[in-house]
């Protein structure tokens, strides 16, 4: 009981500043300093105004566009590439799957500048395939669809090659439908990254339409930086897909984390 | 670009079959055709983004890029020049203190929540939540959300303060305190996501192990030293080590600083990723900013392979 005290408190502790944030949000400018916890008069003036004042909208749905962009299309290339070095002999398998991994540990502030210097040349910096192409290749994704592939049990892939199929059949209409359980923790898991990803659309994007809704806040922040009322509010929008989607997909989140333990 | 080669791996992945009058590829050259075809498109891509980008931070260090596109070979003057600018080497610190505090705090706390709220309790399941909600929010967000919290004054931790009789304090403003302030926050990001790591580390525990000890009368420290510790070792390391990498050279760091501090006051809180990026696109030094960040990948390199060693490959056989 005691215990069960100690994790309750540490927990509202730990809630706190985003509980802080959405309660903020909801009060009118003069309260936002008045350091109580159920506003005296809320009011959803503040995200009224982000959304007519500003063009958060706007915002909201390039991140929505760059995000799950990323997310479908990385599930499939490396969904193929993975199903490839599971499951098909080639000369030197281990070696390239071994180069791929590798990769993992290259994080995007180590190569931040050739990877800017070298999209520049190709003509990506202020457009959406500059936000949505490099961020497409990540091992982490790979290697654990590469993991699931191999635990799957090979019989059904083995008698549709016998009766006929090609590979493509096979990837497609076997392989992909078993793998919806780690296709499914991936993509919440690719979606809340790319959402969330700040740094690279940061160093390519200028041009303020094609802002991402993390580049606005940090923007606003110099903008308004008396507004914070606005401010919460922006941020609270921001965070809001991103709660939602770790309410509805908890289990597959957690899940996917522990598969990355390397266990 | 790399789009081209997966729309076309349907079509030519069932060549094999379709063409009857030339010599069919024999059963095996054909899995070879189509691991190629599966593989090109992240091949291609792994290679553009992430290969040419690793090859080229080793090569541009050694130029000094000009304006708009000049690049002029200067040798090792770039590497020279860190260790005489007084400002790397205060990053350097500024990162090594920041490593240091952050994965001994994150590992201390993590394994405490893990160890807590693995205990039979009413609303685990929310507890849990609760303990990683920070870690889903971005990092831009987070940065904002304490920044506002933490205003001289009339910020809300500060009233607090000032409520019980601490008083306030600027803990942003003052150079002594701002690296703290943000290690606070970055621990208080992550520790939910590596007490997930660890409750799954410790469910692989066989409970014979457990149910043994209490047989024997052992205490729930003595359990914890001589059961949950040796067997979690495992688990510790992998944390040890991905916590190591991502505080020196992941994201995580930099979006916070650029948020709450911007490298201030004073510098003390820029870290070397931070002041990679102030290097390249301030001052617009690539070749100097690729220089430190090859250093960086290069001190790194050194601290996991020196991890590896101690703990020979995480399964701590020096005990």
């Amino acid at each position: 009981m005691a215990l069960f005290v100690l994790a309750s408190v540490l927990a509202l502790l730990t809630a706190f500043p985003l509980i802080w944030m959405v309660i903020t949000a909801l009060k009118p400018a003069n309260e936002v300093f008045d350091g109580r916890l159920i506003p005296a008069e809320p009011t959803f003036g503040n995200f009224v105004y982000v959304f007519t004042e500003v063009p958060f909208a706007r915002y909201m749905l390039n991140s929505f566009f760059v995000a799950s962009t990323v997310t479908v299309v990385a599930l499939w290339f490396h969904s193929m590439a993975a199903y490839a070095m599971a499951r098909l002999r080639f000369p030197g398998r281990d070696f390239v799957f071994f180069a791929f991994f590798s990769t993992i540990l290259v994080s995007l502030p180590v190569i931040l500048v050739p990877l800017f210097v070298l999209v520049r040349e190709m003509g990506m910096v202020n457009n959406y395939l500059g936000l949505i192409i490099p961020p497409l290749f990540n091992a982490f994704g790979l290697f654990l669809l590469r993991q699931f592939y191999l635990g799957l049990p090979r019989e059904l892939e083995e008698s549709a090659l016998v009766d006929g199929c090609g590979y493509w059949r096979v990837y497609w209409s076997i392989v992909l439908p078993l793998s919806r359980p780690i296709l499914a923790a991936l993509a919440v898991f690719f979606f809340l990254a790319n959402w969330n990803s700040f740094l690279w659309p940061l160093t390519i994007i200028q041009n303020q339409d094609l802002w991402v809704v993390q580049q606005a806040i940090a923007s606003f922040r110099g903008q308004y930086s008396a507004s914070w009322n606005y401010i919460m509010a922006a941020s609270t929008v921001a965070a809001l897909p991103t709660l939602l989607l770790f309410f509805i997909f908890q289990k597959q989140l957690v899940e996917s984390i522990k598969t990355s333990g390397f266990k | 670009m790399s789009v081209n080669p997966a729309t076309q791996t349907p079509k030519k992945s069932r060549e094999p079959e379709g063409k009857p009058r030339r010599r069919r590829l024999s059963r095996k050259h054909s899995e070879w055709l189509a691991a190629a075809l599966f593989i090109a498109p992240d091949g291609i891509g792994f290679l553009l983004f992430l290969g040419i980008p690793i090859l080229l931070s080793l090569g541009l260090g050694f130029f000094q890029v000009s304006g708009f596109g000049g690049y002029a070979f200067v040798g090792l003057a770039n590497y020279k020049r860190m260790f005489v600018d007084p400002l790397f080497i205060k990053s350097m610190t500024v990162t090594l203190i920041y490593v240091v505090v952050f994965v001994g705090g994150v590992f201390a706390a993590s394994l405490g929540l893990a160890l807590l709220v693995r205990q039979k309790m009413p609303f685990v399941g929310i507890l849990r939540s609760a303990f990683f909600v920070p870690h889903v929010v971005s990092l831009v967000v987070i940065g904002v959300v304490w920044q506002f919290m933490l205003i001289p004054q009339r910020g809300v931790v500060n009233q607090f303060l000032e409520a019980v009789g601490i008083g306030s304090v600027s803990w942003l403003g003052r150079s002594e305190l701002a690296l703290a302030t943000v290690l606070v926050v970055s621990i208080w990001v992550w520790m939910g996501y590596y007490m997930i790591i660890f409750l799954s580390g410790l469910q692989d525990i066989p409970r014979e192990y457990y149910d043994a000890a209490k047989v024997d009368g052992a205490r729930s420290w003595q359990v914890f030293r001589n059961v949950t510790w040796p067997l979690l070792k495992p688990t510790s390391f992998f944390v040890l080590l991905v916590s190591t990498v991502t505080g020196v050279a992941g994201v995580q760091a930099f979006d916070l600083i650029y948020v709450m501090t911007q490298g201030g006051p004073a510098n003390s809180t820029a870290l070397s990723i931070f002041y990679v990026y102030e290097q390249a696109f301030q001052f617009n030094d690539y070749g100097y900013a690729a220089a430190i960040a090859s250093f960086l990948v290069l001190v790194l390199l050194i601290a996991t392979a020196g991890m590896f060693l101690l703990t020979k490959g995480g399964r701590f056989e020096v005990d």
